[in-house]
């Protein structure tokens, strides 16, 4: 296997979605190179990271404002 | 052989949103407040990565739930209740950021054909515990700067299917994207964040290096 054949199955072996067959493949592969190894882990790393944190929090007073709307809009005829 | 199992096709329990759906069709608007309170984070989020703009974010989740509770006759329950909410949300996005770029085309589609980061370049090995390198504040500054230099239609695969976890197949729903372009998306999406995080998060080397940093 190459790593640009690696490459392209990136995604399905982090989403678990291969094989045993295949997935033993790519786990030959990794044995010998360390750079799909470091991709792998750090592209792993990437969304992990991503999901652990909340990057814009809602602002004070949104939800309080969007409640108001709401039953502005029903007072209209729900 | 293969272990992958097919998700079309079975019949699964009602979501519990259906439930909360019916129970606003049928007037009861406190229903409706459990369905914002359960979505309003997801759907800010989903909007601030689109606009970029704290303003737009915040009009596009209010519009979104809106017009979805204008609409909600015309919700089939053969999608969930979150995916139409979100495709609501994509469009009065997308509609915001046109709104702002005048005169530039915007849509999913644009910048995808960069090659940027398809082929991995920088390959050294991060710290082990990359984020400890930071504080709060500046890893919170980092990941949003390295998030806002994507393409829109990457940002927004990545957030819907990475962040909110939705599945391949709704992503594509949603976005009105083919399967295989969220795939091609994602990614995509995947390599570049990884390929800019790595100018934060890689290995400090004790000796000297070519890259000058403080």
């Amino acid at each position: 296997m190459t790593c640009t054949e690696f490459l392209a199955m990136l995604d399905d072996l982090i989403d678990d979605a291969v094989t045993p067959q295949l997935r033993a493949e790519l786990q030959e592969h990794l044995h010998g190179c360390d750079h799909c190894e470091v991709t792998l882990s750090t592209t792993r790393k990437t969304i992990q990271i991503y999901r652990s944190h909340e990057l814009y929090d809602m602002p004070s007073g949104l939800r309080e404002r969007l409640h108001a709307a709401i039953m502005a809009r029903c007072k209209k005829g729900c | 052989m293969a272990t992958i199992q097919p998700i079309a096709g079975e019949l699964e329990p009602p979501h519990p949103d259906v439930a909360l759906v019916e129970r606003v069709r049928g007037g009861d608007v406190s229903a409706y407040d459990e369905l914002v309170r359960k979505y309003e984070r997801q759907l800010f989020r989903i909007a601030q990565h689109i606009t970029q703009n704290r303003e737009d974010a915040e009009d596009v989740m209010q519009d979104a739930f809106l017009k979805a509770y204008e609409k909600l006759e015309q919700f089939q329950g053969n999608s969930k209740f979150y995916t139409w909410l979100v495709r609501i949300a994509v469009n009065e996005s997308l509609m915001r950021l046109r709104k702002r770029r005048t005169g530039r085309m915007v849509s999913l589609d644009e910048d995808v054909e960069t090659e940027e980061g398809s082929v991995p370049r920088d390959l050294a090995d991060w710290d082990p515990d990359p984020e400890q390198n930071y504080s709060q504040t500046e890893l919170g500054e980092i990941l949003r700067k390295t998030i806002q230099g994507l393409p829109p239609g990457f940002r927004v695969v990545f957030t819907l299917r990475d962040v909110d976890g939705l599945s391949t197949e709704e992503t594509a729903e949603t976005l009105g994207l083919s399967v295989p372009a969220v795939k091609s998306r994602l990614l995509r999406a995947r390599l570049q964040l990884r390929e800019r995080l790595s100018r934060y998060f890689k290995r400090r080397k004790a000796s000297t290096s070519s890259g000058g940093s403080k």
